[in-house]
Order: structure tokens, then C-alpha cells, then sequence
């Protein structure tokens, strides 16, 4: 950016202060004579209004969608869209098969489809919760517009309005996207029509407000609590927890036996149990019915009603809890998290082995550790991390792999098979954790242009603090599964050899494609992943996860043949599917961080 | 110790910096002065090898940074006008692994540190992160991290922005006693007292351009007689029209 372009919004104003330290005192007068009730508002002109308080944000989003970037904004448009698009299709596709086998059975048929839609919307609100928490936490309480917003003469009412909003908005769309497909698929093979469509939209719109004002609410009580800082750290890891207790709960439940109807005792008692409403006092529940009852003509307006009469009254106690509590909490929220590190004695430790590294790459790779494991936000999803690798084991170790009829040829095609999902699983983990790794230096690259290493020490350190948790991480589940289901030495050798590569070549291209695409005003690690880039690299990723595993199909195969019943195993084919598989996955990670390299060199901040 | 020669920046069709050429011998303290916007921080920042010129050339120490960019920084602090550091690192963490990264660490750097955090009253607050430091202590330790490797040549852009008034003396009399040892510092500031109080030589950018360069003395006799301390000789080369306008602003 050229000197002198314009100056951060709260340096324009008077009396507003800029930096973290005076923020302490402008923005708690300011919030309390904000929150008193009383509307400041400059002598002759008008309060700000809630579209006035909302149009940068949108203005911002606007400039964001069409901005530069590593692509035109039409090439970024055009990719997202035909990705949602077939991701709906697919989607819809799925759900209207099911439900058109739900309509063609009498009886149970509609109360299955309505019981799904019932436990999609039960699980959306539980979603849309956690998530709007979180947000809140954000938007009222560290957003960066806070200190001009709070001090400048915007009535309580329309600053709660206006953050109540962008907290909906940003915890909301995805759920909102999911739906659309989901909603769809139940009005095509109901015949809902327009009626529905209308219904639809009039249930979904209460239904998102509703979390928002409880998210919002809760947040103010939290913050008025603990301070703003711990209780992100409190949430990150209650949410990671909550999450991770879900998918536990729900995997060692094995809901599969339930599919089954002659795990139930009579066909009474399964109509009685899918007639059972989940949960009668929740908003989700209430969507269900009001849609569900749209798609039959009997329209229940009595749920329509209870959703916008308690989605009004959510926003009145929001809002009172908002004027009484905000103000305090503001100011808890000035607070610092932690002030003291701890673990030494450890630090000391890693220093001492990394020793032989150079100082330059130890203080690097230290670097990274340090702010790794002290942003409660980052290490809360090792947790859940932790639960997907319990839960794919859990998944194996129940594999109906032996036993009569199960060939040696299975036993050992399925875990080579496996290894593809293992590289998917691995993709995802590298996407959250090493994609955003050069987007989280941000605003700090300066001092590393600025100081004598070069970029590919960065890197270097950035690439192996990445890789070689992920690489444990991959042979534990590689050499777990393969113990569990028994396979032959040559399908061990050839899984650890096959999982190492794609390891490497993942992490390789997570780090280039996250340079690439880099996000440096981004403050939250998590929302990288879903970025355009974050986009570009899962895709690339499925690819070459699924090109290793077909170019190594073949050999696999005569191997597997040969083993089984007998006969030559060509030699040179085996060389040319695995050389081949090697080829691609030593490029795979050289070319991205290749690119990184010339990138980060010539990156203008 | 410092020579840029025509050097330029452009931000497509805009002109940042305007093939500025400009020498920093050793030994100096060079103010570096300029409305907003004039291009000075562009400049430092292509100094500093953050920026990559359009054209011309930056030469630290007779070396040339597009050619050697690691020998040029080696010997070059840089300290910017905002002070974004690691929050989840502390003070003491953040001063030795700046000092990692000029390749320096041990007994001396640990010297250096204590010696640095006591000038700058960060003593007690060393083990704390840098999440809970305020503006100007963020401020103060990123200036300690551009001194703990000893630089020979310290590029500093608006120094003294969050500091309180103490800490601006300290680092007032070290810029001196810095440049009186034979080190070198280039120093954009606002504050035109400073500038006149402390720099050897200052240049005064406008629009890109440097409008004038010299000694106190020397900047005095080359513009039109009659301008009476550094602050009016900086409006009349600038073209400000601070009075009027300040008049018309607060009338509308």
C-alpha cells in the first residue's frame, strides 16, 4: 500500500481513540453513555440508522467478492458456483431417491420423511446455536468497528439490531444453503409447489433468528462473567468438546443396527416412536410441522405462529438483556486473557532438540509451536481431530472382514481401498491446519521480509512443524487399520509407503496453494479452509489422492491375483504404476512450494 | 551507508514514489519528512526490503538489495509506524527469536535483552504476552527487537507515535549516542521538532518527490527568503495551506 492511504476509521473521529491501550477508556464511557438508554445524538443530525450501521459491512463483502485475487472475480464465481450448484444437485438427488422409497411405503412412509426433516432441522438448531455463540463473541464483543461504533452516537437498539444481524448472517448462511436442496428435494417429491416454497421460507426465517438472539444473549452473560479473551478459550474448546461428544456418541451407537426393523419388537411401536415428536419445544420442531403439514394441505399455523411470536419476543429479552449487560461487558472485554506462560521446563526441552537445526530454523519452528499451542482457538481442534481418528478406527475395526465367504483377495483389496480415504482425511486435516500457516503471519510478515532469511527457511519450518505431526498421524492410522484387519506384509509396505507420499504431497500443497491464496486480514485461522483457495486445494487434493490410488490399483491387483491363486506378477508394470504414483506425489509437493517460494519472495505487503 | 538511486514505485497508474535519489552517510541521523501520503513510509518499506522498487536501486552498505537481499538486511533494524507482533509470544520470546532470525542467539543476546527491556521500563513485564502490552509498549519492544542484533544501520518509521513522553527522550538521546558510535539512521517522522532537534541532515518528500534536502542551514538558504523555522520552511515546500483551510473546515 502506498504512504499515506487513507488513515483506520477511528483516527478520523475526535475523542475516539485508535489504539488498544486508550480503547480502554474512551470505549467504556462511551459504552455506558451508549447504554443508558438515552440516544446520543449529534447536535442537528440524525441517529445512524440500523442499514447505515450494516452498509460497510456489506460494502465490504461486496469489494471482497469482486476484488483481486489470484483469479478474476468472474473465474472465482464462475468455479464456486458450479461446485455449490453440484454439490445441491447431489444433494437433492440423494434426498429425492430416499424420499421417493419413504412415499412408496403406506403407513411409515411420510412419518419417516417427516421424522428425517425433524432430526436434519433439530440438528441445524443445535448448529446454528453453537455457531452463533461463537459469532456473538466476535461481533459484540472484538470486532474491530467496536471502539467507532460504541463511541460514536448510535442508539443501544440499533447497535444491538445491526450486530444481531451480522452475527445471523455469519452463522446462518451455511445452514441456510444446506437447506435450500434439502427443502427442495421434499417439495419435488411431495408436490409442495409455491405454498410450500412460501412456508418454507416463512419457518426458516424465525427459525435462524431465534438462535442468533439466544447466541447474542448468552455471549452477554458469558462475557460479563469470565473476560471476552477466556471466554473464546472456554467456548473453543466447550464447542470442540460438544462437537467431538456428538460424533462420538452418535458413531459408538452404531446406528446402522437401528436401520434394521427387526431390531424393533413390533410395528406398533416403531409408528408410535416415529409419531413422537423429538423435541415439542423447539423451534426446530416447529419448522418441521409447519412444513411437513404444508406438503399435505393442512396447513399448521399454529407453528408458524409460535415461531415468529417467539422469535419477536427472543428479540425483545435480547434486547433488554443486551441494554442492561453490554456495557459491563464491553469493558470486561478490554481485558486481557493471559498474561503468564507456563511449561518452561518443556520449552527448554524442545529448544535443547531442535538444537542442531541452526538458530534462525530452531527459533522459527519454536515460533510456531508457541503460537500454535497458546491459541486455545487452534489446539481445541486436535480434540476433535483426536475423535475422527478414534472414530475411522472404530469404523474398521467393524468392518465385516472375516468370517466365512470373505476371500484373501477383499481382505487386502478393501485396506488398499482405505488408503484413499485416509488421504481425504488427511487433506481436511491439512486444509484446517497447514493451508492457513503463511495466512496467520499476516500483519506480522513484515519483520521476516524485513529480516535476512530467506523465504524458503520460512517455509522450510512452516512445512515440517505441518508435516510431521500429520505424517505420525497417518501412520498411526495406516499401521492401526492395517494391524486391525490382518493384511500381508506386501499391503503393509505398500500402504506406509503410499500413505508417507500422499502426506508429503498433501502438506506440500496446502502450504504452496495456502501462499498462493493467502489471507492475511483474516484473524480467525478457522475461516481460511473455507476460502476460495481452501477450495481449490481439497479439490486438488481429492484429485491426486484418487490418481495415486488408481495408478496404484493395477499392480496391487496382480499382486493380490498372484498371491491368491497363483501365477507370473509383471515386474515391470509394478514399477510403472508405483514410479508413476512417486513421480506425481514428489511433484505433487516440490511444484506448490516451488510457487510458495516465488511468491512469498515477491509478495508486497 | 544508505543510497537509493532513482528510485520508484507505482501502484498502477499511481505514483508512490517518483525516482527518488538520496545518499545517508555513515554517522547520520537523516530526518526523513513529508506530508501524509508523500511517500515516505513506501520508501522505507522498499528500503527495508518489504517492497520491490518498480525501478532504481536500493544499496545498504554498498550492498545492493534486489541483488543480496539477505547480506543488505543483515545489517539493517527496521522499525515500523505499527507495531503488529506475535500476541501469543512474550516480550523476552518475541526479542530472541528476532534475534534468531539475524542468526544470533546465547549469553549476548540474553545480555542485550536485559539490558534493552531495563531501558525501555519492559523489565517486569518480559514474561507476560505481548497480547496484554498497550500500544506504546508493543512500540517500545518492537524498537529493543531492532537494536538486540546491532544493526549498522537502523531504518525507523514515525518512532515516537505511542510513545510517552519518558520513553521519547530515551530514544531521542540513543538515536544520538547511535549515530555518534558510527551507526546510521534514516527516520521519518511528523514531528518536526524532533527532526530539527536531532537529525543531521533531514529531505522533505512531496507528492513522491524529494522538494529538499540538506543540512538545517543549507534547507534554510535554499528556499525563498523569509521562512522562519523548520515548520514554515515544511508548509511553504509542501504547498500547504494549513490556516485557511482549517478555517474554511471548521465555517462549513
Amino acid at each position: 500500500m502506498p504512504d499515506g492511504t487513507p488513515e483506520s476509521a477511528p483516527e478520523i473521529l475526535p475523542g475516539v481513540a485508535a489504539s488498544s491501550s486508550d480503547r480502554r477508556h474512551s470505549g467504556d464511557e462511551a459504552a455506558i453513555a451508549a447504554a443508558d438508554g438515552t440516544p446520543r445524538v449529534a447536535a442537528g443530525g440524525r441517529a445512524p440508522s440500523l442499514a447505515h450501521i450494516l452498509a460497510p459491512k456489506v460494502q465490504s463483502a461486496i469489494v471482497r467478492a469482486t476484488g483481486p485475487g489470484a483469479l478474476s472475480y468472474r473465474s472465482r464465481w464462475a468455479l464456486v458456483l458450479t461446485i455449490g450448484v453440484l454439490f445441491w444437485a447431489l444433494v437433492l438427488l440423494v434426498l429425492v431417491r430416499v424420499l421417493r422409497v419413504f412415499r412408496e411405503a403406506p403407513e411409515i412412509g411420510t412419518l419417516l420423511a417427516g421424522k428425517v426433516l425433524g432430526l436434519v432441522c433439530i440438528s441445524f438448531f443445535m448448529i446454528l446455536l453453537l455457531s452463533n455463540v461463537i459469532t456473538s463473541l466476535s461481533t459484540f464483543f472484538l470486532a474491530r468497528d467496536l471502539d467507532l461504533l460504541v463511541s460514536a452516537p448510535v442508539d443501544w437498539l440499533t447497535l444491538y439490531l445491526g450486530k444481531l444481524t451480522e452475527s445471523a448472517a455469519h452463522s446462518s448462511w451455511m445452514v441456510a444453503l444446506m437447506a435450500v436442496p434439502i427443502f427442495g428435494a421434499y417439495g419435488w417429491v411431495y408436490e409442495g409447489g409455491a405454498t410450500f416454497a412460501l412456508v418454507a421460507i416463512a419457518a426458516f426465517l424465525p427459525f435462524v433468528i431465534i438462535p442468533a438472539v439466544v447466541g447474542g444473549a448468552v455471549t452477554n452473560v458469558l462475557v460479563n462473567v469470565f473476560p471476552a479473551r477466556r471466554t473464546r478459550d472456554i467456548l473453543s474448546v466447550v464447542t470442540v468438546l460438544a462437537a467431538a461428544g456428538l460424533v462420538l456418541l452418535f458413531r459408538l451407537l452404531r446406528p446402522e443396527k437401528l436401520a434394521r426393523p427387526e431390531g424393533l419388537r413390533s410395528l406398533v411401536d416403531f409408528i408410535a416412536l416415529l409419531r413422537t415428536p423429538t423435541s415439542p419445544f423447539l423451534p426446530s420442531d416447529w419448522v418441521q410441522r409447519a412444513t411437513m403439514s404444508s406438503l399435505f394441505g393442512q396447513p399448521d399455523a399454529l407453528s408458524l405462529y409460535l415461531l415468529w411470536s417467539t422469535a419477536a419476543a427472543a428479540i425483545v429479552v435480547g434486547a433488554l438483556i443486551h441494554r442492561s449487560l453490554y456495557a459491563t461487558g464491553f469493558t470486561k472485554a478490554q481485558e486481557s486473557s493471559q498474561r503468564w506462560v507456563r511449561g518452561r521446563a518443556l520449552q527448554h526441552a524442545v529448544s535443547l532438540v531442535l538444537h542442531p537445526i541452526g538458530v534462525v530454523r530452531r527459533e522459527l519452528v519454536l515460533k510456531e509451536l508457541r503460537v500454535f499451542f497458546r491459541d486455545t482457538t487452534q489446539w481445541s481442534q486436535l480434540i476433535l481431530l483426536a475423535v475422527l481418528v478414534v472414530v475411522y478406527v472404530f469404523n474398521v475395526r467393524f468392518l465385516p472382514l472375516s468370517g466365512a465367504g470373505v476371500s484373501f483377495l477383499l481382505t487386502n483389496a478393501i485396506p488398499f481401498l482405505n488408503l484413499g480415504l485416509a488421504g481425504f482425511v488427511l487433506a481436511s486435516i491439512a486444509a484446517r491446519f497447514i493451508f492457513p500457516a503463511v495466512s496467520m503471519e499476516g500483519r506480522t510478515l513484515w519483520l521476516l521480509k524485513s529480516s535476512p532469511i530467506a523465504m524458503r527457511s520460512l517455509l522450510w519450518s512452516k512445512y515440517w512443524t505441518g508435516t510431521l505431526p500429520l505424517l505420525v498421524l497417518a501412520l498411526a492410522i495406516v499401521g492401526v487399520t492395517d494391524a486391525l484387519l490382518h493384511v500381508s506384509a506386501f499391503i503393509f509396505v505398500v500402504s506406509v509407503f503410499t500413505i508417507t507420499l500422499i502426506t508429503l504431497a498433501v502438506a506440500g500443497m496446502a502450504l504452496g496453494l495456502g501462499t498462493v491464496f493467502p489471507q492475511y486480514e483474516t484473524e480467525n485461522a478457522a475461516q481460511i479452509p473455507t476460502s476460495f483457495g481452501g477450495l481449490v486445494f481439497m479439490m486438488l487434493s481429492v484429485g491426486l489422492v484418487t490418481t495415486v490410488v488408481i495408478l496404484e490399483a493395477r499392480p496391487v491387483y496382480m499382486y493380490l491375483r498372484s498371491a491368491a491363486f497363483g501365477g507370473p506378477t509383471e515386474v515391470g508394470e509394478m514399477a510403472l504404476g508405483f514410479g508413476l504414483a512417486t513421480l506425481l506425489c514428489v511433484a505433487a509437493t516440490l511444484v506448490p512450494l516451488y510457487v510458495a517460494r516465488q511468491r512469498l519472495e515477491l509478495a508486497e505487503l | 551507508m544508505i543510497e537509493l538511486r532513482a528510485l520508484t514505485k507505482r501502484y498502477g497508474s499511481f505514483t508512490a514514489v517518483d525516482a527518488i535519489s538520496l545518499d545517508v552517510p555513515r554517522g547520520q541521523l537523516f530526518g526523513f519528512l513529508g506530508p501524509n501520503g508523500a511517500g515516505k513510509t513506501t520508501t522505507l518499506r522498499m528500503i527495508a526490503g518489504i517492497l520491490r522498487p518498480t525501478s532504481g536501486t536500493v544499496r545498504i552498505k554498498g550492498i545492493d538489495i534486489d541483488v543480496d537481499p539477505t547480506a543488505a538486511k543483515s545489517v539493517l533494524g527496521y522499525i515500523p509506524d505499527r507495531p503488529f507482533i506475535y500476541d501469543k509470544l512474550t516480550g523476552a520470546e518475541f526479542l530472541r527469536f528476532v534475534a534468531g532470525l539475524y542468526g544470533q542467539d546465547g549469553a549476548l543476546v540474553e545480555r542485550r535483552m536485559d539490558e534493552l527491556l531495563a531501558l525501555f521500563d519492559l523489565t517486569e513485564w518480559r514474561d507476560e504476552l505481548v497480547e496484554s502490552y498497550s500500544h506504546g509498549m508493543r512500540q517500545k519492544l518492537i524498537i529493543s527487537s531492532a537494536l538486540i542484533h546491532r544493526p549498522e544501520v537502523i531504518v525507523v518509521d514515525e518512532p515516537l507515535v505511542g510513545l510517552d513522553p519518558k520513553a521519547a527522550r530515551i530514544l531521542k538521546d540513543l538515536f544520538r549516542e547511535y549515530t555518534r558510535r558510527g551507526h546510521t539512521i534514516l527516520m521519518s517522522t511528523h514531528t518536526l521538532a524532533v527532526a530539527e532537534s536531532v537529525c543531521d541532515r533531514i529531505a522533505i518528500i512531496h507528492g513522491g518527490r524529494i522538494r529538499a534536502a540538506g543540512t538545517m542551514e543549507e534547507m534554510y538558504a535554499s528556499v525563498e527568503a523569509g521562512a522562519k523555522g523548520l515548520e514554515e520552511l515544511f508548509l511553504r515546500l509542501t504547498g500547504e495551506r494549513a490556516a485557511r483551510d482549517l478555517v474554511e473546515v471548521l465555517d462549513a
